[in-house]
């Protein structure tokens, strides 16, 4: 695991090459923007929340720096590098109802994916990796789960096995899409957890966020969007009234939210 | 003569186009497999269809030459490339047009056949000679087949689950999760062509026993019969050959023991009777196994509402409920519970208080979800969690 890691932070991290940077990223479906123009900048260490209005192409954003949607014009860089080369360091997250969960798999199959890149195509699962799987399903309180059919699972619990897969990955740049959607209290407790140790161990976090309310909470870093880039920075700094307004227009009922930061 | 014929013991042909079916029959359900879980099970009828133009002009090409039009490798060969092109224009039409895919795959798919029997029409026609027994690509046909024939169907099929072997995670992955697949470097549309290329070449090695209308059967028919079987991926491949290889000795067998029997149909229909038996009796996913789930339930639910009824002195209305009260021995015919449904009512309904502060518990918030009306608490937490439950139910205060 530690060579691994070695092997994968050849180039050095500095102020520059920070973990993920987003230039001028276009995407259109259908002759329709998407996505217009964003800049922004991931730090190193933080926790970002995406938000926006239903639409405004935080989803696509994630899936367009990931090279999932190819955008019309624009670039990522990642840890100064171009993606490309920098895959090993990334962990996805995708949205829990992008995939049918009647496939025929066990919890602990679906972490086990988490390991394919590094296994490569012919690459044997030992026990060392069965153990890297079970502490990954521990880390997001799923151990016991591990020989279940992912089809028996509640969708707090599918969100959970989706994050230990990203947690086998042993990434740097953890991306998570709507990580919180649909799922109980319990699991987003769990899940918030694990990202706030991730951060804490120098790890950056980016998620696709819907509740406003919980951002000041959660989060270190906000970039607010609609279709184009509105804020970002700080939550002290960029979560407000202001911008959130510019974002969500009329939409947004002033009461559901507090836009003022909870300083913790 | 079936027995016979399972054994290998009838005669030379009967054994060589046996020994090619079962290889075939393991190869396809193995590779089948991953096309079922990709949900793109039907681009193997495209393809499959989409050889018969390259069977008629192969052999216009190669009686051109002046060599035997007849030669399997070429036809083969032929029909390799025709496939190819008609599995290019299926992709073609879906990613560059608003066609879907099924739309694609039944232009693509009738286009290239009617082409195909528009050749092989022509071929008749042609002094050349020789032309007699190309038709038997359409449906297979096992009666001249030679020993060279064979090993062509042996080695394309072993190099083809070699191949599957080789290519099971990303085929995997990107079945379950083509976003996540991308994410980690893995082209989904390289590993989408790997996976038509190894059905092309089961379509193509498959031509001459089951034929090109009959082989999508034989890639679909074993892995959704291995489904009913298993929910590991792994396990669901592995099934899939075994019962690919079943299906095509069985089929192969009676075929040879009896004059005129067609193989490829004979081969199919097995296939569907395991599908069949497995839609039936498969311990989890069958349809038996299933109602009998669903009678179970229904009949706990029944029964606990019922004594959550009696528990409370409530009076049971529905039939159902009454009656299997009644063949538990809980309650008389008039409803009134008996001396040991009174005790199965408390015991239930102290469950059920048990059941509602865990709900509102939220440290057993995750337990809590297991609530279905049937679960005991007692089986979901820990005593010492039960214990401390059952104290704030009846608080020891009040208790003392």
């Amino acid at each position: 695991m530690d060579a691994q890691h070695l092997k994968d932070t050849t180039v050095e991290v500095t102020e520059e090459n920070g973990p993920l940077t987003i230039r001028g990223l276009t995407v259109f479906y259908d002759q329709k923007p998407a996505v217009f123009s964003i800049d922004a900048t991931f730090r190193k260490g933080r926790m970002t929340a995406i938000v926006g209005p239903n639409g405004a192409g935080k989803s696509t954003l994630l899936k367009a720096a990931l090279g999932i949607v190819k955008p019309l014009s624009g670039s990522t860089s990642v840890f100064g590098a171009p993606l490309e080369h920098m895959r090993r360091r990334i962990a996805y997250v995708p949205q829990r109802a992008s995939v049918d969960w009647d496939f025929p798999a066990r919890v602990s199959d679906v972490v086990g994916m988490g390991l394919y890149s590094e296994l490569g195509l012919l690459g044997r699962f030992t026990g060392a990796h069965g153990k890297r799987v079970t502490s990954c399903l521990a880390r997001v309180g799923m151990e016991d789960f591990a020989d279940r059919q992912i089809g028996q699972l509640s969708g707090g619990q599918q969100q959970r096995v989706f994050l230990a897969r990203a947690l086998a990955q042993d990434a740097d740049l953890y991306l998570l899409d709507e990580p919180f959607a649909g799922v109980d209290a319990a699991t987003e407790r769990a899940i918030i957890d694990v990202l706030k140790a991730l951060r804490d161990e120098g790890k950056t976090v980016v998620a696709v966020h819907h509740d406003l309310t919980t951002v000041p909470d959660y989060f270190d870093d906000v970039l607010i969007l609609n279709v184009q880039k509105v804020s970002e920075g700080s939550v002290e700094d960029a979560f407000t009234q202001d911008a959130l307004n510019k974002a969500y227009g009329g939409r947004l009922a002033m009461a559901e939210i507090d836009p003022v930061p909870i300083t913790a | 003569m079936v027995f016979d014929a399972l054994t290998f013991q009838l005669g030379y042909n009967a054994t060589l186009v046996t020994v090619g079916a079962i290889l075939l029959g393991v190869a396809a359900g193995v590779t089948g497999t991953f096309l079922f879980l990709r949900k793109r099970a039907l681009v193997s009828d495209a393809i499959a269809h989409a050889t018969l133009p390259g069977v008629g002009l192969a052999f216009i090409a190669m009686t051109a030459l002046g060599l035997d039009g007849r030669a399997l490798p070429g036809l083969l060969a032929g029909s390799a490339v025709s496939a190819f092109l008609g599995l290019l224009c299926v992709q073609w039409l879906v990613n560059r047009t608003r066609l879907t895919e099924d739309a694609a795959i039944g232009a693509v798919l009738s286009v290239f056949f009617s082409f195909g029997i528009v050749i092989l029409t022509i071929i008749q026609t042609l002094p050349t000679g020789g032309q007699a027994g190309l038709e038997g690509f359409l449906l297979g046909s096992t009666a001249g087949m030679i020993f060279a024939d064979a090993s062509l169907i042996a080695v394309g099929g072993v190099i083809v689950v070699a191949l599957v072997f080789v290519f099971r995670r990303p085929m995997t992955l990107l079945a379950f999760d083509p976003n996540y697949a991308e994410t980690r470097g893995m082209r989904s549309d390289h590993i989408d062509l790997i996976m038509m290329a190894l059905v092309l070449a089961i379509t193509v090695v498959g031509l001459k026993i089951v034929g090109l209308i009959m082989i999508v059967a034989l890639l679909i028919i074993p892995s959704a019969t291995a489904r009913l079987w298993s929910d590991r991926v792994d396990r669901v491949v592995l099934l899939a050959g075994a019962f690919g290889g079943l299906s095509a000795w069985v089929g192969a067998a009676v075929s040879a023991s009896a004059p005129d029997l067609p193989t490829g149909p004979l081969i199919v229909l097995t296939a569907f009777a395991l599908f069949a038996l497995s839609m039936f009796f498969a311990p989890a996913r069958g349809l038996i196994s299933g109602f009998m789930r669903h009678r179970r339930f229904q009949r706990g639910v029944h029964i606990r509402q019922g004594l959550l009824s009696l528990a409370q002195g409530l009076p049971i209305y529905e039939p159902l409920t009454l009656r299997l009260l009644k063949e538990e021995g809980l309650a008389r015919p008039d409803g009134v519970p008996t001396e040991a449904g009174r005790a199965r009512a408390a015991r239930a309904h102290w469950d059920e208080k048990r059941w509602e502060i865990a709900r509102a518990t939220p440290e057993h918030e995750l337990a809590a979800a297991r609530y279905d009306g049937l679960t005991r608490l007692e089986e979901v937490l820990t005593s010492d969690q039960i214990a401390e439950i059952d104290a704030r139910i009846a608080p020891p205060e009040a208790a003392s």
